[in-house]
């Protein structure tokens, strides 16, 4: 098809990351003598080609000719043994093609036509002698192929004329038509359906899983039988998106055994979030909770703050980077569609990986084909895939975690939030409400529809296996992403153009438009106006495509011309796909046919209710039986490098955390940098207020006893914010459960103590929760390299998310020991409580006991300390949590590289280990000038325990006898060694 | 592009006006669109030191809706404009180039300013606005991609080598670098002809004000001779790669929690304003 084709390599005359980049990829052991790079650009056009000077002139645009070199058409000739090039599968994001394509039409003032375009791809030249299957094995560490090919070539192969010029175009069919799928079939033939799709009729190949089980089958049929007809594809796809797990969150709103008929959503999370709110009266914080795509609360008179975190397992799993990339920029995405558009201005992460230093063997069919992606690739992918989508999008991601289990091999979880700052009010409007009118245009802004991401909620709402779409895969686009996004909150929001927006995100177009027709009750659509980014996509595809990087917004007439203008000026492509009408149904048209026509009621209504049954069975885990040890130093500094506690610093550097300006407290803090649980930045740049965010798990305790994970996950949440000085009072709270196996009652009975939790300790604090999202199948089922199946689910993990307003950010306090000198308490209690904790990890055995919440005492002890706060009576803060006291002493000593000398109240009764590494609840290490004794023993009660002082270089800490006298540079050494090297 | 009516650029969280801030008559035009994003700290740092500002998208610049002759102070601010896809300010610089190098012309020779940070220093590098020994603008330095390969996003100290209107009454700056391509890189010669006109700005140094020697994370991308910023030779031009505009107060400092509470042992004033406002207030003072 295309008639000329030309290729233009560019490489460094002298590469400033060769040396990097090759010791990367020895290091995970590849015997490569250097590993050198050049960019490619294959530039493809139809209706004419370039002269060799204007290829030049192409190539000048396109390097920096300081230091690197090109060449047109002809090979790149340094000195290799083996090259490799990746590029990408048709159809997949090719975000340096497309500024390469802009930068041509920009420069020879032309515009690319029908079927034009470049493709990026990376040509790597390998210096060594490997073997093939080794070399095979180095081209899948730097391809994923589900979105690359990839040629290998030896320098014999590869010759004077180099690789090839490979066209990556997407060529399909014509376009098909909507085709009515028959209904009226054996239970058998309708459980297929809903677990392999429909049957296309053209390949005669089922077009991948619609996630509908057989009662909602029944009730499509009966509902098409009263209409005396079939569904048509469309229809069938468009209700399996609204209606699946992932949009209509079926689990927490089904009923439960005899005691929760209104099942765990209304019963336990919203049910909080009503009587905190109603208790709280005029000093309710909430502005919007559960309605929107985040949940928002007051920050002063004039702006409010939102939130929400969102996960994106299932495509994280296929393609790490691509997954995690449009996790961040989709949740971003719930900002710019909150209300009437916030502006997103904190991106916070989650990752729960396997651990990378091992490497499961585990298939996704026989005979070891299609293999999981090792941990070490997971982890690396999903930390480029939010670095990149926050970085080019402006977003400072300060805060955040990776937490390393062997479970999460099969299925990691990447967790995504994004807090957005908005005014109250502008021009009479309140920014929070939004409705389409009707008569109002159904606009598309953003990004084109490709295939990409079809069945993405349908497909996240299934255990992964072998037939998981590879269409579910999707890569980012940030930069387009960016560029409606300034538009629509700086300019298009505050010029009133627009009356409602919500973003595309599961089910595309099927889900945004449809619900927002709910405002107006009703919507009509003409699909062949949807810009597409090639020909040959059937109608169900446009309407249900996950192509990222959309939004959908209801436009007046009357403002259509204006929008539209600011629109283009932007270089942002919109569409009037439609308009908002008020019919009660939602009509699709195709080609001048209808394609779907269903009652808005059926569609977001019809779904069946389930009545879902649980149990549970307390099970006893072998507790440790080790002596304790007679000194604890080499326990605390083994401890230290417990993945779960040590540094990870390596993340936190390569996010930008301090762009807008509002950096306070960081990700790292103190002289001896150390990870924080909590983070402040200022959203408002000439307030003294700042947003507080932290977010907690305990996925080692919810075997044991889920009721109380949630416990101490809540109130980690919040003693991350109160350590800095945020008041109980100004905390909102965000819950994510991501579970496994929710078919199983067990696994549901687990669920229910855990949501149960949920709704005791939320009222407990008086924290609402204001958004909230469940993924309900994190379960992997595959093979092991001997053919034998295997199941691998992740723990249950539940992640709160806390939010809150510090009144004063000049107050607030850091977590790292200051001044020599100084004196060091013990806020709060400790117990033997370390069921599920990391020292009892550390000793091979998972324990019992899990710690108890007092949220009681803990409120009280709170309210002390953020008052003491706010006294400026304390020098540093930091909460107990994973590792216990011990942990959390070395990290204060460490971040202020200043020692300290210790004596610890152990009781006679304890053992000193469980007293140095119990995880109970609610406590804190706070740092005080000698000055502020009294003041600060007057705030805090009883509750604080003067332990000793800081100073000198060691730690030292003393219960009845000495227990360990470690160097703080041999801890500090100790916490920062296990991800060094990464 | 449509040349309709255009809509101007209003912020959504426009700078609060504190009762006492006093402008100077000049204005400033901060460059915005495809990916550029410190535009509004940019425009709060510089009306903290006095100066107004408009923050206008390039092709508003482009069409001619916005002149560059209206202003005194030229700002391409941080970004990632692009995605840094063809090399970090390559495609920005483009796209300025081929459609705005006349106006852009005018403006240098007059008694105007330009800053460029981070982005905005890629840009005015791919551009030639830095080191310009001539006029012909042609390109004789770059930022390659960071020695580890990555984005370093992490506080550095900046000692000010040759003193100018911009680095006037400067000892030390202490602010963020975050990006994935800074890493100073030009032949031997220009470097010579950089050092001899004295148009080196600034350099990376330990806390104690040595030169960093190329040792990250001191120097956090490989620069050559550590250097973190340059002038033009005829010093209206200045390009830096760290952000002192994301350190404007002293609460944007990392240090600032322990800086408060020696500051408070010592019965000393707890400081407000961050030390890398005078940077900012060096360019109100040339225009004042």
């Amino acid at each position: 098809m295309a008639s000329f084709v030309h290729r233009i390599e560019v490489h460094f005359t002298k590469d400033p990351r060769l040396k990097t980049r090759t010791d990367r990829v020895r290091s995970l052991g590849f015997p490569v003598d250097e590993l050198h790079l050049a960019d490619v650009y294959t530039i493809v056009t139809t209706a004419r080609g370039f002269t060799r000077d204007e290829l030049v002139q192409v190539a000048q645009q396109l390097v920096n000719p300081v230091v690197q070199e090109y060449t047109v058409d002809e090979a790149t000739l340094p000195l290799f043994d083996y090259a490799i090039e990746v590029g990408f599968l048709p159809g997949v994001t090719d975000n340096v093609g497309t500024t390469a394509r802009q930068t041509i039409e920009d420069f020879l003032a032309m515009k690319f036509g029908e079927g034009d375009a470049v493709y990026s791809s990376q040509l790597y030249f390998v210096r060594g002698q490997m073997p093939r299957p080794a070399l095979e094995k180095l081209a899948a560490t730097l391809a994923n192929p589900l979105v690359n090919r990839v040629y290998i070539r030896t320098r014999q192969e590869y010759g004077q004329k180099g690789m090839d010029r490979v066209v990556p175009a997407v060529e399909l069919h014509e376009l098909s038509t909507a085709e009515p799928v028959d209904l009226e079939i054996s239970d058998t033939e309708l459980v297929k359906l809903g677990k392999e799709g429909i049957l296309d009729p053209q390949t005669g190949q089922r077009r991948g899983p619609l996630a509908l089980d057989l009662a909602q089958l029944h009730t499509i049929r009966d509902h098409f039988r009263t209409l005396g007809r079939n569904p048509t594809d469309v229809e069938l796809e468009s209700l399996a998106q609204t209606w699946s797990e992932h949009c209509k969150h079926t689990i927490f709103a089904s009923a439960m055994d005899d005691d929760v008929p209104r099942g765990l959503y209304k019963t336990f999370i919203q049910a909080a979030t009503n009587e905190i709110r109603e208790a709280a009266g005029e000093k309710d914080i909430c502005v919007s909770v559960f309605s929107d795509n985040s949940g928002a609360i007051v920050f002063d008179d004039e702006f409010i703050v939102t939130h929400k975190v969102e996960t994106h397992n299932s495509p994280s799993a296929l393609d790490p980077f691509g997954g995690a990339l449009t996790g961040i920029v989709g949740v971003n995405r719930d900002t710019i569609g909150f209300g009437l558009g916030a502006k997103p201005c904190i991106n916070i992460y989650g990752f729960c990986v396997g651990d990378p230093e091992t490497g499961p063997s585990l298939f996704r069919g026989k005979n070891k084909t299609n293999p999981v992606l090792s941990p070490r690739q997971i982890l690396d992918g999903v930390v480029r895939g939010v670095g990149v989508g926050g970085n080019c999008s402006g977003i400072p991601t300060p805060q955040g975690f990776c937490w390393f289990d062997n479970r999460y091999a099969g299925k990691p979880l990447v967790f995504a939030g994004t807090v957005g700052v908005m005014p109250r009010e502008q021009g009479g409007r309140k920014l929070h409400e939004k409705t389409a009118h009707t008569g109002d245009l159904i606009v598309m802004v953003g990004g084109r529809v490709g295939k990409d991401g079809i069945h993405g909620a349908t497909f996240s709402s299934e255990a992964l296996d072998s037939k998981s779409p590879v269409t579910a895969v999707q890569i980012g686009d940030p930069i387009t992403q960016k560029k409606f996004s300034d538009v629509i909150v700086k300019e298009a929001r505050d010029l009133g153009l627009y009356r409602s927006i919500t973003d595309n995100g599961a089910g595309g177009l099927s889900c945004s438009v449809a619900e927002m027709a709910k405002e107006c009750n009703g919507c009509h659509v003409h699909l062949d106006r949807v810009p597409l980014k090639y020909h040959g996509m059937a109608p169900w595809e446009v309407w249900i495509s996950e192509s990222q990087e959309r939004m959908t917004l209801a436009v007046p007439p009357e403002n259509l011309r204006a929008f539209m203008d600011l629109m283009a000026c932007r270089d942002v492509e919109a569409t009037v796909i439609g308009e908002f009408t008020d019919s009660g149904r939602c009509v699709v048209e195709c080609g001048g046919k209808t394609v779907m026509e269903i009652g808005l009621d059926f569609l977001h209504d019809g779904l069946p209710k389930k009545h879902l049954t649980t149990s549970f069975e307390r099970k006893a885990n072998p507790e440790p039986n080790v002596p304790c040890p007679d000194r604890l130093d080499a326990t605390l500094v083994a401890m230290m490098k417990q993945k779960n506690i040590c540094s990870t610093e390596f993340v936190t550097v390569q996010y930008d955390h301090t762009v807008q300006g509002g950096h306070v407290l960081g990700p790292v803090q103190g002289k001896g940098r150390v990870q924080s649980v909590a983070t402040l930045t200022k959203v408002v740049l000439n307030s003294k207020k700042a947003v507080g965010l932290s977010q907690a798990l305990f996925p080692s305790y919810s075997e044991i006893d889920p009721y109380r994970m949630a416990g101490a996950v809540i109130d980690t949440a919040i003693r991350g914010l109160v350590a800095m000085g945020v008041p109980l009072d100004r905390i909102a709270i965000l819950d994510n459960f991501c579970w496994c196996s929710s078919d199983d009652p067990e696994r549901l009975g687990q669920l229910k103590l855990a949501a149960k939790g949920c709704y005791d300790f939320a009222k407990a604090f008086s924290t609402p929760f204001i958004s909230g999202k469940d993924s309900m199948f994190n379960d992997f089922s595959g093979f092991d390299a001997d053919n034998n199946p295997v199941k691998v689910s992740v723990p249950p993990t539940l992640l709160i998310s806390s939010i809150g307003v510090h009144p004063d950010a000049a107050k607030a306090v850091s977590l790292d020991a200051k001044i020599a000198g100084d004196l060091v308490y013990i806020v709060g209690q400790t117990r033997v409580e370390l069921g599920g904790s990391e020292y009892f990890a550390h000793l091979g055995s998972p324990g019992n006991t899990v710690p108890v919440l007092d949220a009681g005492a803990a409120k009280e002890r709170y309210a002390r300390l953020a008052s003491a706060i706010a006294h400026e009576l304390v020098a540093s803060a930091f909460p107990v949590s994973h590792g216990g006291l011990g942990v959390a002493l070395a990290k204060v000593a460490i971040a202020g590289r200043l020692g300290m000398d210790l004596t610890l109240p152990v009781p006679d009764s304890m053992r000193p280990d469980y007293f140095l590494f119990s995880e109970s609840l609610s406590r804190f290490v706070v740092t005080v000038a000698p000055d502020h004794k009294r003041a600060f023993e007057q705030a805090m009660g009883a509750d604080a325990v003067l332990v000793g002082r800081t100073g000198g270089s060691r730690l030292r800490i003393s219960g009845r006898v000495l227990l360990l006298d470690v160097g703080v540079d041999e801890l500090a050494k100790a916490y920062k060694a296990p991800f060094g090297g990464y | 592009m449509a040349a309709a009516k255009r809509n101007i650029r209003r912020p959504a969280v426009a700078p609060k006006a504190p009762a006492a801030r006093k402008m100077i008559p000049e204005k400033a035009l901060i460059m915005s669109g495809y990916g550029i994003n410190s535009e509004m700290e940019t425009q709060e740092v510089l009306a903290r030191a006095g100066m107004a500002s408009d923050i206008v998208h390039i092709n508003d610049l482009i069409a001619g809706e916005r002149q560059l002759s209206d202003y005194r102070l030229l700002v391409f601010p941080g970004g990632f404009s692009y995605g840094d896809d063809t090399g970090a300010g390559n495609a920005y610089a483009n796209r300025v180039r081929n459609n705005l190098w006349d106006e852009l012309q005018e403006f240098l020779d007059g008694d105007n300013l330009v800053l460029g940070i981070c982005n905005g220093f890629q840009i005015l590098a791919n551009l030639g606005l830095v080191p310009a020994f001539d006029r012909s603008y042609a390109r004789e330095i770059a930022l390659m991609p960071n020695r580890g390969g990555r984005l370093e996003c992490r506080f550095v100290t900046l000692k000010p080598e040759h003193e100018s209107h911009w680095t006037k009454g400067i000892e030390r700056i202490w602010c963020p670098v975050s990006h994935g391509e800074g890493n100073f890189s030009c032949s031997a010669e220009t470097l010579k002809k950089i050092k001899q006109k004295k148009m080196v700005a600034f350099t990376y140094c330990r806390e104690d004000m040595s030169p960093a020697n190329g040792e990250y994370p001191y120097n956090p991308n490989g620069a050559l001779e550590d250097i973190a910023g340059i002038t033009s030779a005829d010093k209206k031009v200045l390009g830096m790669m760290p952000h002192p505009e994301r350190a404007m107060e002293f609460y944007n400092l990392y240090d600032w929690p322990l800086v408060k509470e020696q500051a408070r042992r010592e019965g000393r004033p707890v400081p407000k304003e961050s030390p890398n406002m005078q940077i900012f207030k060096n360019i109100v003072e040339y225009f004042s």
